[in-house]
């Protein structure tokens, strides 16, 4: 059977898209003046990063990030922003007092980038000799429910008490009228 | 041509997208004067942590359901992070009719 032609530029085009959105999205989510577009941008970035775990080899885990974050937290943080008042004043910061923060923000994460991607790069990584698994859907599934049954209880712990002590603090300010 | 064409089977890649999100959620969190922001920029070094654990755990593991597991983990404790911290903020805003952070200075208000 002949294969699909120009499947490899096909498959790079979607790679290039999906990295094109992860890293617009991130710049957008850093650098955006106004905070609801900030929220926007985290959740390109969000939908960006679901393609690039499908390209992982993680269809659960991309399926799971746009659920989770695009349908759950980047909701909650739109709702937060209804609630409060996010945006920056504006002109009330001196101008060469803004520029020193952002060059100084620039400098520190500029370093930080450099110094990350310079470890990862030259880091002695060595493949594996031979998998365990084949880190499918089901694989996870088995080992959820063997190995990692008591994490996966106590995340479930975990988010209880965050509901419970959400409701507790957002209430507490609350007085019937 | 064609390594550009397999850049997606590579781990090198994946690891710098990784540093650039993490570099973006530095910036964003010293640059921003808001509480949602640095908030939105904690999340974004939460998804850079989390991609460079599926990109380790796809290139470098020898069991490859762990990091799976281990990135399933952290969007839970992150969902959980943000619901507390959006009602701390919704408290704080109530207190002070404001979430900027240069205006809460004082404790016990």
């Amino acid at each position: 059977m002949k294969p699909f032609p120009f499947a490899d530029y096909l498959v790079f085009a979607i790679f290039a898209v999906a990295v094109g959105l992860t890293v617009g999205g991130a710049l957008i989510a850093a650098l955006s003046t106004r905070i609801i577009r900030g929220v926007s941008g985290l959740m390109i970035s969000c939908v960006g990063l679901a393609g690039l775990y499908y390209f992982l080899n993680s269809p659960f885990l991309a399926l799971m990030e746009i659920l989770i974050y695009v349908g759950a937290v980047c909701v909650t943080i739109v709702f937060g922003v209804m609630l409060s008042e996010p945006d920056e004043p504006a002109g009330e910061e001196k101008r060469r007092h803004a520029r020193l923060w952002s060059g100084g923000a620039l400098a520190v994460s500029a370093l930080v980038f450099a110094g990350v991607a310079w470890l990862s790069l030259h880091g002695p990584w060595t493949a594996p000799a031979k998998l365990v698994s084949d880190g499918s859907v089901r694989a996870v599934g088995l080992s959820l429910l063997t190995t990692y049954s008591l994490p996966f209880e106590l995340i479930s712990a975990v988010l209880l008490v965050a509901i419970l002590g959400a409701l507790v603090i957002a209430r507490s300010g609350r007085t019937k009228e | 041509m064609n390594a550009l064409l397999h850049l997606h089977e590579r781990p090198a890649i994946y690891l710098i997208v990784a540093a650039f999100l993490l570099a973006a959620g530095v910036y964003g969190l010293i640059r921003r004067r808001t509480l949602i922001g640095m908030l939105i920029a904690g999340e974004l070094i939460f998804a850079a942590a989390s991609l460079n654990f599926m990109a380790v755990n796809r290139f470098f593991a020898p069991d490859p359901s762990v990091g799976q597991i281990f990135v399933l983990f952290i969007m839970g404790l992150a969902a959980a992070e943000v619901a507390i911290a959006l009602s701390i903020i919704i408290a704080v805003y109530r207190n002070y009719r404001s979430i900027h952070s240069g205006d809460m200075s004082e404790l016990k208000g």
